[in-house]
């Protein structure tokens, strides 16, 4: 028994982050579940697919979580955040266009042709991301905060077409559903991108490696580890989370607008990283836990959307959920409330033994 | 002894010193060379006094994120500031918010001076609370400021735009003072007129620049000022020196909001409007200014007059590209894009030379202290 106990004590402090997305996203829903008692209902339409709002959190926030994932990893290796992927999954998008339109549009080579084009050539802007930081030890964000600036002219540039709008049954699908699968194809690549992710985190190096360069730059050096390679490699892992990011919502509008394409982006991503209580100093991560963090930021938004709040004061209230959510996962507040726990604690003992805390200094000080 | 008194008779120059030296290099010679290369528009005056103009705003919130920046914080929430305070301040002059009859216009704009600098103050204060007190990433804390100051923008307004046209403030406001002898004569060539367009001088410059000059004396001339740099530099060793290093980091997010408040208040002064999207990505544009003039994302290093140069350099991208577009076989410049990706390109230009420089500045200085190691043993 006591053993049982002890395990599972170790199993929480393990994975005590998690519980700080967690626990915010229970409260939404709970809180959806009054309001609605069919939130969490998954029901199939007419069209074969499957709808709800749990579906449509993870439909809605498949870009975000894809972006997370590269963001995570590149906040644990830097140190810093990456503000250019919104340009970046801009460019992506513009680049998928360029090549579609070159080609047949209904053909699944086409296609793959396109997804490839734009995943090569965000790879390439996130070297170079990743170059000015590793070579020339740029801060990330001033190093990102180049494309952040030219990038989404850039997509304008390959585009052309400041509003380019295709159309395409193959794509559509591709944003939709395939025929004859349920599920909404965005939740399957997303999928697909974390089962990546699990398999490069389980099978290589690349976490625990990313963690020591994070921690301390010259120890890993020392140990053998390539920092420079290692903060490169992540920078080019979030470009190509950038471009699929990018493929999927271009796919999704059947349009690349280089202005709004994922708008914003970045600050949603950098947020999520922050709830899914990874520091943003570098170091420790969590990836799933990041990814929590995600949905519990997309059902806030499907939330406010729910209470009928219109779509440009939805950053109003999020911002006061934040600042809600970071103030109490804030250290000092954090200390103040296992304090008043622990007296809370105290205090029932004392109740069951009367007497028995009564050389407490609290009681002192009184 | 002798290395000593050498030393001290010709100190070496300072990074930030040297980089804002480079960024002041850098805009007289982009202009020098657009007035050799490029139109007549640079031959008149009064283009300076439109980059000022236009820029104002920019420079101010500027001088607020090199403080923050020197104390080695971050402040994202300025342009979101400022474009809330702009649209109140629309709707406020315009009788719509807080509406009291019968009070002279004279009197509502000071209010809304009043009004702008305690928006400002608010929201520094709460990020320097939460950022000082509670040990929050700053980055977080701003952001979410920026979204408040964005999402209240559009609770605001449901119009897109807010203008002050028929408002009795607009009078005020648009006084300026023109000089006639920088002005230019224009040549209307289809009616054959010839109209004389002065040079024109807005009050907001003078906001701008006396913003800059009590910056720099409060970061070179007071205690603070110092504390500042001691904090930014090493926030441990500042604590051992009996920095308040808590006090210290709050005062430098409030001293940034204030700006911001200042700057909205600008803001509103040039464009006589405010809309949803007003002043967007101007904390970014702020931050690669205050990085060209020399300020350090990393702290302790930096100073205003560079911050100044970075957004006059940022500036004089616009009318360059614009002008060069003109010149034959450039007429591919007049394509959208290009502003942005020059823009990207000179920032990546510095920020690699600030690298590279401060690089080999430090292996400098280690073989020299090597070299008189060895001299001295």
């Amino acid at each position: 028994m006591q053993t049982k106990k002890g395990k599972g004590a170790a199993f929480l402090r393990r994975h005590a982050q998690l519980l700080i997305p967690l626990i915010p996203l229970v409260i939404l829903i709970v809180f959806n579940l009054i309001l609605n008692p069919a939130f969490l209902e998954i029901r199939i339409n007419e069209a074969g697919s499957l709808s709800g709002y749990p579906i449509s959190i993870f439909n809605n926030a498949t870009e975000l979580v894809i972006i997370v994932l590269g963001m995570t990893l590149v906040t644990a290796v830097s140190g810093g955040q990456d503000i250019s992927v919104g340009a970046l999954a801009a460019i992506g998008g513009a680049a998928f266009y360029r090549v579609l339109k070159m080609g047949n549009m209904e053909s699944a080579g086409t296609v793959l042709l396109a997804v490839l084009a734009a995943l090569g050539i965000t790879m390439l802007f996130g070297a170079f991301n990743g170059t000015l930081v590793s070579v020339f030890r740029i801060q990330p964000m001033i190093a990102t905060l180049i494309l952040f600036s030219c990038g989404r002219s850039i997509a304008y540039w390959i585009a052309v077409d400041p509003n380019a709008t295709f159309e395409s049954k193959l794509v559509s699908n591709l944003a939709v559903n395939l025929p004859g699968i349920p599920i909404p194809t965005p939740i399957l690549i997303c999928a697909v991108v974390g089962l990546l992710f699990f398999l490069m985190m389980k099978f290589t190096n690349l976490g625990l490696y990313a963690q020591a360069v994070g921690i301390n730059q010259s120890a890993s050096n020392l140990n053998g580890i390539n920092a420079t390679r290692m903060k490169l490699l992540a920078f080019v892992i979030l470009g190509a989370c950038c471009a699929v990011a990018g493929f999927i919502r271009t796919s999704r509008l059947q349009l690349i607008s280089y202005e709004k394409q994922l708008l914003d982006i970045e600050m949603d991503a950098i947020l999520a990283v922050a709830i899914g209580g990874n520091s943003l100093g570098g170091g420790k991560f969590s990836l799933v836990s990041s990814v929590l963090g995600a949905y519990t930021f997309q059902t806030l938004t499907t939330t406010l959307d729910v209470l009928k709040i219109k779509s440009t004061d939805i950053r109003a209230y999020k911002a006061m959920v934040i600042i809600l959510l970071v103030v109490l996962a804030s250290a000092p507040v954090k200390k103040l409330i296992s304090r008043l726990w622990a007296r809370l604690r105290s205090r029932e003992a004392r109740g069951a033994a009367p007497g028995a805390g009564a050389g407490t200094p609290e009681k002192g000080v009184q | 002894m002798t290395v000593k008194a050498t030393r001290s008779r010709r100190e070496p120059l300072s990074n930030s010193t040297l980089l804002m030296l480079v960024a002041i290099g850098f805009f007289v010679l982009l202009y020098i060379l657009s007035l050799l290369f490029l139109g007549a528009g640079f031959k008149r005056p009064s283009r300076v006094f439109d980059i000022l103009n236009d820029n104002a705003y920019l420079i101010i919130i500027g001088c607020g994120l090199s403080i923050v920046m020197i104390t080695g914080s971050i402040d994202i929430s300025v342009g979101g500031i400022v474009g809330l305070i702009a649209m109140f301040g629309a709707l406020f002059l315009r009788d719509e918010l807080l509406p009291i009859p019968g009070m002279a216009p004279g009197l509502r704009i000071a209010m809304l001076v009043v009004i702008s600098v305690a928006i400002g103050l608010a929201f520094g204060a709460l990020h320097g609370a939460l950022v000082a007190y509670l040990d929050i990433q700053p980055f977080i804390v701003t952001l979410a400021g920026m979204f408040l100051a964005r999402g209240m923008t559009t609770m605001l307004s449901g119009e897109n735009k807010q203008l002050l046209t028929g408002s009795p403030v607009l009078e005020i406001l648009s006084k300026r003072i023109d000089i006639p002898w920088l002005g230019y004569d224009e040549v209307n060539k289809i009616r054959h007129t010839v109209t004389h367009v002065p040079a024109h001088f807005e009050f907001v410059i003078i906001a701008a620049l006396l913003t800059v000059v009590a910056v720099a004396i409060l970061l070179h001339k007071s205690k603070l000022g110092r504390n500042f740099y001691a904090v930014g530099g090493n926030r441990q060793s500042a604590l051992m020196l009996g920095v308040n290093v808590r006090r210290t980091r709050f005062l430098a997010h409030l001293i940034s909001g204030l700006l911001a408040g200042i700057a909205g208040f600008v803001y509103l002064w040039h464009n006589k409007s405010g809309n949803i999207g007003g002043a967007s990505a101007a904390e970014m544009q702020a931050i690669a200014s205050s990085i060209i003039g020399g300020t350090l994302l990393t702290g302790g290093v930096g100073n205003v007059v560079g911050t100044l140069f970075g957004v006059l350099i940022l500036a004089l991208i616009k009318p360059i590209v614009t002008d060069a577009s003109a010149l034959k076989g450039f007429e591919w410049l007049s394509k959208a894009w290009w502003q942005q990706i020059f823009n990207g390109a000179v920032l990546c230009f510095f920020i690699v030379l600030q690298s590279v420089v401060l690089r080999f500045r430090s292996t400098l200085r280690v073989r020299k202290s090597e070299r008189e190691e060895t001299v001295s043993g």
